[in-house]
């Protein structure tokens, strides 16, 4: 018996249930003390992610960034890497989407795959910033990336500045073309005919007239697909997942280690970027503007990495769960009234906790010393 | 594994989804928010017709990323709905913008929770508010801090003549300064801030040709409203340049001014609220901006019946909605009676404050 319950409490999705009930127990007894029905708030959580279909459809706009970030920062990890600048690289990426989807206008066909590669290329490259230090100087890859984060949120904010992107009037730029638009649908919401034949099915209506619903989740799924996939069946996943578990062995066994530290900052970066340049072309406003502080895309990504246990097929439902706690989190705020820092303060629990989960590795194992001390 | 976790992850949601529905109906107590929804939902299917079918029920209002507690507008707004609320009894709630993507998800929010009004607070929010108001024609939509060109039928702009309270700044200002020098902080340069920065040279303007000596005005912007470092590094400068009176119109910006201020003990003019608590030693005054004040009004006309949609409203001194902060221990009681005087002249008519650099011209050259 206790084995089983030991065995049960080793396996790591127990712990991140575990982390998640925690999460819940910790808001629930926040709430209750600043005065909130807990039970209230958390059915008003939920209402706001399922109730409707356009709230799922929100849900999974949310989400689709961050799971891109997060698994940017989980294949950087399972590399060997500790990418704290994925915030960094997304804004990268939407600065470089901007400029392109502000300046060129081809047809959809030429212009959407120019501004996602444009931020993919953006985000890459910042990245190699950080691969190159750490390959060739040896410099601490979380101290550069994380001042890059900021050097990134100033130049975004120069960027707005420009006279050939800057809105006047307003504190962004001009929004992209519409035709790097990836919305659902964009051209018949815009007109009364394609409203009104929208209209006419309740359910499709409703999620495409209401909501940004775009093709950036069909992005981020093959992304993960694809991470999946290099990781596991490539030699080149092999090399990369070989420096990350041992670098002097993969250097002995001759494998070039900096190379392949560049290149793993490079993919972690194009898919911050990816990120960013989804954000742009698939929710409104679709510009840039100036940013007073991080907009979290990328703290978020490390948060949902964490909870995925840096699985890439974990990071596209922990990206769910996070978008969705993040969309419905506002609900708790309209409907109970309590601040949604309440569901900041529920997530954090949640990482925490999962972050705790060696923890619980360590006490089963105790358990299970205890039980056999017993059993004798 | 991987597979595990994920269908783990996806049966734990479900599983809370049902425990909060089920804790949701048994327990009774959040079924009446559940209800309200459904009452909205009702009306939506009965009219297609126009705003104000009668008087309002729920109002709200939604942030710029500012937040709630922003010590600006976004507070203002708030203070007025919850005054509107113990007037007239109805309902207000706000939501919050992190993300500027998030103003179209949360004006669906309030749409779908029932509001009759929702007020957009700021300008950045004002293209979410037209995309949503062009869905739901039974909503009325108000944003702060903008003027339609074209407003709809269920769209309002609210706007204020920042420039009398700038005027009227800048006249204290001019008869404050000791050294003929003052200076002027914008955040962005916009139509809004031209309006602070231009009132306020022709009340320092003003001002010295009352007193009959020339007073010089540096105006500088910090591009950002939100860096208070930069913002202090600037006024850092016009003070060690001569400098002895500082306005700023720059937000979070700002702080960094009204920092400069205390450290150099130089005095400084707040801006949008009574900022004398930030240093009660070195504030002069406040050039405020009762956002509360149109917010009430415009709630209040809505909640009697009015159709209040389809134009733009500019709010000024005249009704109370800009003007000086009431503590003036600060302001010599000559200068604060002479200022209380050209208040009344500027609300009377007789003195148009200028709001841009053409009209501050012409207004010099008249003067």
């Amino acid at each position: 018996m206790i084995e089983k319950i030991t065995n049960l409490l080793k396996k790591q999705i127990v712990a991140i249930l575990l982390a998640i009930l925690c999460g819940f127990i910790v808001a629930a007894i926040i709430l209750s003390v600043a005065g909130y029905n807990p039970m209230e708030a958390f059915s008003a959580l939920f209402r706001g992610i399922y109730s409707k279909p356009k709230y799922i459809a929100n849900t999974i706009i949310k989400s689709t960034p961050i799971i891109l970030t997060g698994l940017s920062v989980a294949f950087a990890f399972k590399t060997g890497l500790f990418n704290m600048g994925a915030e960094g690289q997304y804004i990268m990426g939407t600065i470089a989407s901007v400029t392109v989807g502000v300046l060129f206008d081809f047809p959809p066909v030429i212009q959407i795959p120019l501004i996602l590669l444009a931020g993919m290329v953006a985000g890459a490259l910042y990245g190699a910033i950080v691969g190159l230090l750490k390959a060739y100087f040896g410099i601490h890859e979380v101290i550069t990336s994380i001042m890059l984060n900021w050097i990134a949120l100033y130049f975004n904010n120069f960027v707005v500045n420009l006279k050939a992107l800057h809105k006047d009037n307003t504190t962004g730029t001009y929004p992209i073309n519409d035709s790097g638009f990836i919305v659902f649908f964009d051209q018949m919401k815009r007109t009364k005919e394609g409203q009104a034949s929208l209209k006419e099915s309740p359910f499709w209506g409703e999620i495409i007239l209401r909501t940004d619903f775009n093709a950036g989740i069909i992005f981020a799924i093959i992304a993960v697909i694809l991470v999946m996939l290099l990781l596991k069946y490539t030699s080149k996943g092999y090399q990369l997942k070989a420096v990350g578990l041992n670098m002097d062995a993969a250097e002995f066994a001759g494998i070039p280690v900096k190379k392949n530290i560049l290149q793993s900052m490079l993919i972690a970066g194009a898919i911050s970027g990816l990120a960013g340049a989804l954000v742009i072309t698939g929710m409104s406003p679709h510009k840039l503007s100036i940013l007073p502080a991080f907009e979290n895309y990328g703290w978020n990504g490390v948060s949902v990495a964490l909870i995925a246990g840096n699985s890439p097929l974990g990071c596209l439902f922990a990206g769910l769960l996070f978008g969705g706690f993040l969309y419905g989190g506002q609900t708790v705020q309209s409907e109970v009234g309590a601040p949604s820092e309440i569901i900041n303060i529920m997530l954090g629990t949640i990482v925490f906790f999962v972050a705790l989960s060696k923890v619980v590795v360590i006490l089963s194992e105790k358990l299970e010393k205890r039980g056999k001390k017993h059993g004798k | 594994m991987r597979k595990t976790v994920a269908i783990f992850l996806v049966g734990a949601m479900m599983a809370m989804t049902f425990a909060g529905c089920g804790n949701s109906s048994s327990n009774g107590t959040s079924s009446g928010s559940g209800d309200t929804t459904a009452v909205t939902e009702a009306k939506n299917e009965e009219g297609g017709e126009q705003t104000n079918v009668g008087a309002v029920s729920k109002i709200c209002t939604i942030t710029d990323t500012g937040g709630i507690n922003d010590q600006s507008f976004n507070q203002s707004v708030w203070e007025g709905l919850q005054q509107v609320s113990k007037d007239t009894g109805v309902e207000v709630s706000y939501l919050e913008s992190k993300q500027t993507s998030e103003f179209i998800t949360n004006m669906d929010k309030m749409i779908d929770a029932g509001n009759q009004l929702i007020w957009g607070n700021g300008y950045t929010v004002a293209d979410a508010t037209l995309e949503a108001a062009q869905l739901n024609l039974d909503v009325t939509f108000g944003v702060i801090d903008f003027a339609f060109s074209e407003a709809p039928e269920n769209v309002f702009g609210v706007t204020f003549r920042a420039q009398e309270s700038s005027f009227l700044a800048g006249y204290v200002a001019g008869r404050t300064t000791t050294t003929d020098h003052v200076g002027f902080v914008g955040g962005q340069k916009s139509d809004t801030i031209d309006a602070f920065e231009w009132g306020y040279k022709a009340g320092v303007a003003y001002a010295g040709k009352e007193l009959g000596k020339e007073i010089q005005v540096d105006s500088q912007y910090a591009e950002t409203f939100a860096d208070s470092a930069k913002g202090k590094a600037i006024a850092n400068k016009m003070y060690n340049s001569g400098a002895d009176v500082i306005f700023h119109a720059a937000g979070g910006t700002g702080l960094g001014v009204i920092e400069a201020a205390k450290e150099a003990n130089k005095w400084v003019i707040g801006v949008d609220r009574d900022q004398a608590y930030l240093a009660p030693d070195n504030v002069l005054t406040s050039a405020m901006k009762n956002v509360n004040v149109a917010v009430i009004d415009l709630s209040t006309k809505m909640f009697n019946g009015e159709q209040i949609g389809g134009q733009n409203y500019e709010y000024g001194l005249a009704d109370g909605s800009v003007g000086l902060a009431e503590g003036h221990d600060n302001i010599d009681d000559k200068v604060y009676e002479d200022t209380m005087k050209l208040q009344e002249e500027l609300k009377a008519g007789n003195i148009t404050a200028p709001a841009n650099e053409e009209e501050y011209n012409s207004y010099v050259s008249s003067l």
